[in-house]
């Protein structure tokens, strides 16, 4: 057997796990493994400026892949600064591998230079942690850390090790382990039989049904069940903000995102339907706004694979813990050997009255915003012309404020993982390295970010980060002048008090600051200079382009929860409510 | 309500820290813990005891299986169940009076003086958690100076078991 040291066995481990590529950062207890790095050629290292950059871009890759992202990071502020990428990957249950360097064993616990206990500091917000404390014992971890971050419900999984664990001189047996089993851990698969049953008939007599799915279908790649499933019984499917694109964004049945900016219908449709029948979601408090009021008249389905997050927050009729696809396939095939047939009838009334809602409300009828004129460019408008020069086609990666909003609504994901943001933690900063991360699995795609100027200034410096590594990302830069989405609150709930929502003439000049970085910059002002520069953005395949659009300051997201109703109370404009 | 749990873990590194950081993560308390490593040593015991809810406990179990290093989780409560406490306690008792009290108080729990110097006396007792109650209750007038309880384990009636 070949004898390797502690820092080439951990990036031969990477290897023959399937890793390609690491986004990282080095520093002291890290340099034996960047010095393993640079003595191979298997693993490709992209240096990112900021460790949370290289968590979310690892954490881009896995969301538009489905493989597991991988990030390494020094000890100490390496360390700490990769927090929030792992925060953000937790509660979006992304699967990723995070390496940290670690201080000297004979260190630990005597406040080193450089010491943060790693594995302590990010217990909260992993799904697993490991401290190797032997070069024997690294082969084996790597592969257990990425089964568990891979399997059951995804997330990231902590790996440190301290700096004497990869010490070149000192060469042990490389012995991977091809087949990972831990009898602590078996992840289940398939749901209880009976109780998809039971599903299976609620929804064959269902008068009222909805389909509410979430991140759970995408993650699974379990998409294409889902469309079977809802072609067959012809309900009406409505997508989380993580579920977007987990169900045809164009499809007729496909009634819009729900929740606290969800659409009229879909928000209406589930607070009076008689079935829910929930897909890989957990019932949010950003989908259900108050629980008491929530969909009073449902028998609930429940299917999710993490059984504690079936009844956490609204109590399952019909619970069923289980893979998305697994479920979803049992479903499809109970139905066709039903005896049960829907109720066609009382289905196509639901129609109906939904088409009603839709035509009433919907986000494209005429009243839902003011157009853009010459002068003004609404941010609606942008995202509208950003799908139609893109063809619907684009990897969408967001930011967090109105800006995500108004992408979540106004661009229609067809596919699975064409839309990537931050929707459990909400991570301002997220959009710009995860674009990179997703331009990285797909050159040949257009990845667009759309940003806000609040937020791209918390990950900026990776503009650095595309010039070095050639990823030319479109940024799509919906400048309001404002911490637009704190600004909206302000103007409902604060009698417009901008308490450090704006900037008083201090945002950089984006032009010439993409510039400075060797990309090209764009100031947009005008809504009949939107197309054109849009189209010449994208033509440029091979380069990073900034697009500060500047747009009407005033603007808010609607529909919108109001706070403590039910699921239909919303507001749908400055003055309109439900 | 009262809730046992039982768990059997993983003897790593970082699992005890997991399940206790669960419940301050989730808002839940812990009243009482206790844990050693089980016959087979890559195996710890945990039992912990806490307050809750049928659909609480029903959460909390879920979280705690929820742990990669946990192998099996037991509510004891739902079931017939045997628990017991050890207590440690020192009284004062330097009178003729109060040592033949007190001795007359131990021999009605059941329990073992186990220490005794000219002022005082070292109790050893075990039992549920309502006896250890009573008897801290009993001799409490006599002056307590220290109380040492190691908390609940407990285990299933009958032929059930919990093991890996
Ligand atoms: C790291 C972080 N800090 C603070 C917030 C709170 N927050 C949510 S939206 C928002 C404003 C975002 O402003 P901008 O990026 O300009 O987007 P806009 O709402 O104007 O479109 C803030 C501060 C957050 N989500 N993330
Ligand atoms: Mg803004």
């Amino acid at each position: 057997m070949e004898h390797l040291s502690g820092g080439d066995i951990l990036i031969r481990a990477l290897k023959d796990v399937g890793v390609k590529h690491v986004w990282g950062y080095p520093g002291g207890a890290a340099l034996h493994i960047y010095d393993a790095i640079y003595r191979q050629e298997d693993v490709v290292h992209l240096l990112v400026r900021h460790e949370q950059a290289a968590v979310h871009a690892a954490d881009g890759f896995s969301r538009a892949t489905g493989e597991v992202g991988t990030a390494l990071v020094t000890s100490g502020p390496g360390a700490t600064n990769a927090i929030t990428g792992i925060a953000t990957a937790y509660m979006d249950s992304i699967p990723l591998v995070i390496i940290s360097g670690q201080v000297p064993s004979s260190k630990i616990g005597q406040d080193a230079f450089q010491e943060t206990d790693m594995v302590g500091v990010s217990r909260p917000i992993v799904k697993h942690s490991f401290l190797v404390t032997r070069a024997e014992d690294i082969a084996a971890t790597i592969a257990k850390a990425y089964y568990i971050a891979a399997t059951g419900r995804p997330g990231p999984v902590v790996v440190d090790i301290p700096k004497d664990v990869t010490e070149p001189n000192y060469k042990v047996p490389y012995d991977f382990p091809h087949e990972v089993k831990m009898r602590s851990y078996q992840p289940s698969e398939k749901g209880h039989r009976g109780q998809i049953k039971r599903a299976v008939k609620a929804l064959l007599q269902a008068k009222r049904p909805v389909i509410y799915t979430g991140g759970g279908i995408v993650i699974d790649n379990a998409a294409e069940h889902l469309i079977a499933v809802a072609r067959k019984l012809n309900f009406p499917v409505t997508n989380t903000l993580m579920g977007l694109g987990g169900y045809p964004g164009t499809d007729r049945q496909f009634i819009g995102m729900l929740g606290m900016h969800g659409t009229f219908e879909a928000n209406t449709a589930m607070h009076h339907a008689d079935v829910i029948f929930a897909v890989g979601a957990r019932f949010d408090d950003r989908v259900t706004n108050e629980l008491e009021k929530f969909c009073p008249m449902a028998t609930i389905i429940h299917v999710d694979i993490d059984p504690t997050s079936v009844s956490k927050n609204v109590e399952a009729d019909i619970p069923i813990v289980g893979t998305c696809t697994s479920v979803l396939k049992e479903v499809l095939s109970l139905i066709e050997q039903s005896d049960i047939s829907p109720d066609t009838d009382a289905i196509s009334d639901w129609w109906k009255q939904i088409d009603e809602w839709r035509a009433k409300h919907g986000l494209y009828t005429a009243s839902r915003y003011e157009e853009s004129s010459g002068e003004t460019i609404k941010p609606q408008d942008v995202i509208k012309m950003l799908y139609k020069i893109t063809d619907g086609k684009a990897i969408i990666t967001s930011d967090v404020g109105q800006h995500q909003m108004f992408a979540a609504q106004y661009y229609l994901f067809d596919h699975p993982r064409q839309w990537i943001n931050s929707g459990g933690l909400g991570t301002m900063g997220f959009g710009l390295p995860s674009a990179m991360g997703a331009k990285l699995a797909f050159p040949d795609t257009d990845v667009a970010c759309v940003t806000g100027e609040g937020s791209i200034q918390m990950c900026i410096q990776e503009l650095s980060a595309c010039t070095q590594h050639n990823l030319p990302v479109k940024i799509i830069n919906l400048n309001n002048s404002a911490l637009g989405m704190v600004r909206q609150w302000q103007d409902m709930q604060y009698n417009s008090r901008y308490s450090q929502s704006v900037y008083e003439e201090s945002l950089p000049d984006f032009v010439a600051l993409a510039e400075a970085y060797g990309h090209v910059g764009m100031k947009i002002t005008k809504f009949n200079e939107l197309e054109d520069k849009m189209r010449e953005c994208f033509a440029m395949k091979d380069r990073t382009v900034f697009m500060d659009i500047c747009i009407d300051r005033s603007e808010h997201v609607y529909p919108m929860h109001m706070p403590g109703g039910s699921m239909r109370d919303l507001w749908l404009s400055k003055t309109e409510r439900t | 309500m009262k809730r046992i749990i039982s768990i059997l873990m993983e003897n790593e590194f970082g699992a005890l820290s997991r399940v206790v950081g669960l419940f301050s993560q989730r808002g839940y308390n812990i009243d009482t813990l206790t844990v050693a490593p089980t016959d087979d040593e890559t195996l710890s015991r945990l039992t912990l005891t806490t307050q809750g809810d049928t659909q609480m406990a029903e959460q909390i179990v879920k979280q705690l299986h929820k742990l990669i290093d946990t192998i099996k989780v037991v509510d004891l409560t739902e079931g017939a169940h045997i628990e017991r406490e050890l207590m440690l306690v020192k009284v004062k008792a330097s009178e003729n009076d109060s040592r033949t009290e007190l001795k007359s108080c131990v021999e009605i729990f059941r329990g073992h003086i186990i220490d005794v110097t000219p002022s005082t006396y070292t109790v050893q007792l075990a039992g549920d958690t309502e006896k250890l109650d009573a008897f801290v209750e009993a001799v409490s007038h006599m002056g307590i100076m220290e109380v040492v309880r190691s908390g609940v384990s407990g285990i299933s009636r009958g032929d059930k078991f919990v093991c890996a």
